[in-house]
């Protein structure tokens, strides 16, 4: 069987904000078809990595590798082959869906502009939204229309920052059901960032448990729960966030009844 | 290296396109203040030449120096404003994940400026012909040269403004509204550069915008354009532009490195 080609390979990647670490020797693959997820709190470090994969934020130290081309030299050869959608940036509000779509779909190059709205509005459920103004969308209605520009130019990897925050759990079941789809079919690899633990869950291959800018654990959602010793991702979520190791739960130390004492 | 896109900047372009004929507002906007100008200016004009020689000589010299101090002012607008559009919508980040390049960025912001700046002056113009019988489209190609002059000059300073909002954030906006009025006392739109004290002398030399007045007033007084004042303002607009693009492209790298893309907005 042939090994998944590596998309992106992040190698002892740092960034300094004056004195603080806000990522601290990173390191990881995302092989295509594959979903690797970011898990951590605010401040762990997850939208800064995801920042400077995209290339809007330079490393202090350590190589990016996507495509197996480094983004510090040839960032414009693979901004193309990527997209990303994120809660912290937006579309002009003032353009319809359809002109959003529009000018990112010239920016990426893609040739049949009319024909690739036309297929993401069936995908996504945007008939009815092309013609409205962005900013007069719901939040379910605007993550449809940001995954849509994400999606645009069918990228082979895609970054994903909360991709369902705000959204309802029907909305975001939604969401999350395309991307199964969107990867099952396009075999595209996914970096996810999120908060919502029954998302990775169902999403990630692989999750790198981030705290403090470190990894400070990884592997499949199923192992990270058995080796914690917990019933579920968020559990393992909360042993992290607190500092407790696995070594601890294999002790015999209850962590929730440590926390609940403490 | 990326291949420069003329798809890509004119996708910027269109951009803007979309926000301008959906807002009348936007649009009476820019007419607007260059009308008024041109308008009380005029009838200013007018009392002026009943009450002095050089005045009755001169008429159209100050409506023409309104309506070429609009070029400058609308074209650093123009340029800041459509920058500040992404700023305000949130849609940098966006634009610069995608394979838009800082240069093409740069070539989409200068034709909108030249666009919004003609959208400014140009009912201006028209409507001085009916209003004052002046019209100053009787300089002819000249006036090409002062428009296309003044317009760069106002896309140089438009791109230190939007450096200095990619450094600092929208706290720096304001620049974008008052920056270039600093320039008007030694632009000398209304009045020789000779009026002027010698230290006073030497920045406005500086200046590409004092050696257009300059020849502006030549060419309306004696009929002549004066081409080392020509050459002189293309020359420091060159320098002007370069300097532009280069602290934009530093701040542009700078937010990078400070993480800004992501942070700046409403």
């Amino acid at each position: 069987m042939n090994a998944a080609k590596t998309i992106v390979r992040v190698e002892q990647l740092e960034k300094r904000f004056g004195d603080l670490k806000a990522v601290d020797g990173l390191s990881f693959t995302v092989e295509a078809g594959r979903t690797v997820a970011l898990l951590g709190g605010n401040g762990a470090g997850k939208t800064t990595t995801i920042s400077m994969l995209l290339g809007l934020l330079i490393p202090t130290a350590g190589t990016i590798h996507l495509f197996d081309l480094d983004i510090a030299r040839q960032r414009h050869k693979v901004l193309g082959r990527m997209n990303f959608s994120s809660p912290y940036v937006d579309l002009p509000h003032r353009l319809s869906a359809r002109e959003n779509l529009i000018i990112f779909a010239k920016l990426y190059g893609i040739k049949d502009v009319a024909g690739r709205i036309k297929e993401m509005a069936k995908a996504l459920d945007l008939d009815g939204l092309l013609d409205r103004r962005t900013g007069s969308l719901s939040a379910g209605q605007k993550t449809r229309v940001a995954l849509a520009k994400a999606l645009l130019n069918r990228p082979e990897l895609l970054l994903l920052d909360e991709p369902t925050a705000s959204l309802d759990p029907d909305t975001a079941d939604w969401v999350r059901r395309y991307l199964e789809n969107y990867q099952h079919e396009q075999g595209a690899a996914i970096l996810l960032a999120s908060h919502n633990m029954g998302e990775v869950e169902r999403l990630a291959d692989e999750v790198l448990m981030l705290r403090k800018g470190k990894i400070v654990d990884r592997g499949t959602p199923e192992d990270l729960i058995y080796r914690f010793g917990r019933q579920n991702l968020e559990e393992v979520f909360l042993d992290i966030a607190r500092d407790r190791r696995v070594g601890d739960v294999a002790e015999g130390v209850s962590a929730s009844a440590e926390v609940t004492e403490a | 290296m990326t291949t420069f896109s003329l798809t890509r900047v004119s996708a910027m372009c269109e951009r803007h396109f979309y926000v301008m004929r959906r807002s009348w507002p936007r649009l009476v906007e820019m007419a607007y203040w260059p009308t008024m100008q041109m308008v009380i200016w005029g009838f200013l004009s007018q009392f002026l030449a009943t009450n002095s020689s050089y005045i009755a000589n001169a008429f159209g010299v100050l409506l023409a120096g309104v309506m070429l101090w609009d070029v400058l002012f609308r074209g650093q607008l123009g340029f800041s404003l459509s920058f500040l559009e992404e700023l305000w919508s949130r849609n940098l980040a966006n634009l610069y994940c995608s394979p838009l390049t800082p240069l093409e960025h740069i070539v989409a912001l200068i034709c909108m400026a030249f666009i919004r700046a003609a959208i400014g002056v140009l009912p201006a113009m028209l409507l001085a012909i009916p209003f004052y019988d002046f019209s100053i489209f009787t300089l002819g190609i000249p006036l090409l040269a002062f428009f296309f002059n003044l317009l760069f000059m106002g896309c140089a300073l438009g791109l230190l403004v939007t450096a200095m909002i990619l450094r600092f954030g929208l706290a720096a906006e304001n620049m974008a509204w008052f920056l270039v009025f600093l320039l008007a006392p030694f632009s000398c739109v209304y009045y020789p550069i000779t009026v002027l004290p010698f230290w006073a002398q030497m920045i406005a030399y500086a200046l590409p915008s004092t050696h257009v007045f300059e020849g502006m007033r030549a060419a309306l007084f004696d009929g002549v354009f004066l081409w080392d004042h020509f050459a002189a303002a293309v020359g420091l607009n060159a320098v002007l532009c370069l300097i532009g693009i280069g602290v934009y492209l530093f701040s542009f790298a700078r937010a990078r490195k400070l993480g800004l893309l992501l942070q700046v907005g409403e």
